[in-house]
């Protein structure tokens, strides 16, 4: 991440880390949290689902900073993120 | 976000506890912003800190009408244009009990809308989340009483002719205490406000603006849901405290949302818990 000034408190944030879940059966291929990922995250799948259509899937793991924004976004229920439990690096993600 | 729960070792959704899951896959169509609307009530909720066994969802009937059918609350699902005469009974017999309006523009302003305006002149405490598409989704697409002017519809080919109802108006007028209006895309915005508007005495109307990506939009030509969204995000304008006269929306015009009303007034079962006990030490006085 590039930052226009250091934070002052740059050694004591850590960024936190999130793990995403994928209900792949559930998705009906919307891409809004596809779209709206802040972090682009995710990544729209070649695969069919069990009713044909193309559930997202997680592109860069470690880039997720657990913002909830995908689960607020998912009309379907299906994807949700969760805080991992090690820490994430101090100094950007 | 809520805290994860694990039933058998296997991680469920955060959701998963207020939702009747063994419903899920919903019959709402892929891109549609009625799930949205039912994320941010159900945040809201969890939100909220409030009692589950004392919260009532009422439905009508419509794509916004399943709500009631979907949440793992007391859940009615009501005659058409009816939910708010239901919830008013659901008040008058149990008053400890917070009713929660959920349903379209259709069932709430046209076939529903002289409820509508009675309840909200007499105050009855109950929270109306309208979401509005525009259209009448369910039964293919015909003219709503909230259908921009020009807009096409199955039963408008030639662009629609009435001018549309302004929800936020009309339910300020008519004596709402607490009208908001957001659009799906204001997810936090408008968990934050149905948070504000459950924990709110008196009649209070949140109005959400969803996409219909397979009718509106697809008559329309403006695309799919995510095509809408980014037209909200485009076009919408946060102005709280705005005249409510000004929010009439127009088709592809401007979409201004916000919290627009926030006030105070005597409640239906105040006035009347007031009113009887003036006749009662009248009738005492009289012995």
């Amino acid at each position: 991440m590039k930052y226009w000034r250091t934070p002052y408190n740059i050694d004591e944030v850590k960024i936190p880390q999130g793990e995403i879940h994928i209900i792949k059966d559930r998705c009906k291929g919307c891409k809004f949290c596809v779209e709206y990922c802040p972090k682009d995250v995710l990544e729209m799948s070649e695969e069919f689902n069990a009713k044909g259509y193309h559930p997202p899937y997680v592109k860069n793991p470690e880039d997720c900073v657990n913002c909830g924004l995908c689960e607020m976004l998912c009309p379907e229920f299906a994807i949700w993120s969760t805080l991992k439990e090690e820490t994430g690096s101090t100094s950007g993600g | 976000m809520s805290p994860l729960k694990t039933i058998d070792s296997k991680i469920v959704h955060p959701m998963d506890n207020l939702l009747r899951m063994e419903r899920i896959p919903h019959i709402w169509c892929p891109s549609c912003g009625i799930g949205l609307a039912v994320t941010a009530f159900t945040a809201a909720l969890e939100k909220a800190k409030i009692d589950l066994n004392k919260v009532a969802i009422v439905s009508g009937i419509g794509c916004t009408g399943r709500v009631a059918g979907y949440t793992k609350l007391d859940s009615f699902h009501t005659t058409h244009g009816r939910p708010i005469a239901f919830g008013t009974g659901i008040k008058i017999g149990n008053p400890e009990i917070k009713v929660v309006v959920f349903s379209g523009d259709g069932d709430l302003i046209a076939i529903g809308g002289n409820h509508f305006i009675h309840a909200a002149r007499r105050n009855i405490d109950m929270l109306v989340v309208c979401v509005n598409n525009f259209i009448y989704a369910m039964t293919g697409g015909q003219v709503a009483p909230t259908t921009p002017l020009a807009a096409y519809a199955t039963t408008s080919p030639y662009g629609c002719v009435e001018p549309p109802f302004n929800i936020p108006y009309l339910a300020d007028s008519s004596g709402a205490v607490y009208v908001a209006r957001w659009t799906t895309l204001h997810i936090r915005r408008l968990t934050n406000s149905i948070t504000e508007a459950l924990n709110k005495r008196g009649f209070s109307v949140v109005e959400v603006i969803s996409p219909c990506g397979m009718y509106y939009s697809r008559i329309n030509k403006l695309g799919d849901g995510l095509d809408m969204m980014k037209f909200y995000h485009d076009n919408a304008e946060i102005r709280h405290g705005e005249d409510t006269k000004n929010l009439g929306i127009g088709f592809q015009t401007k979409i201004i949302v916000g919290k627009f009303v926030d006030r105070e007034r005597p409640t239906y079962m105040d006035s009347y818990n007031k009113w009887l006990s003036e006749i009662k030490t009248e009738e005492k006085l009289r012995k």
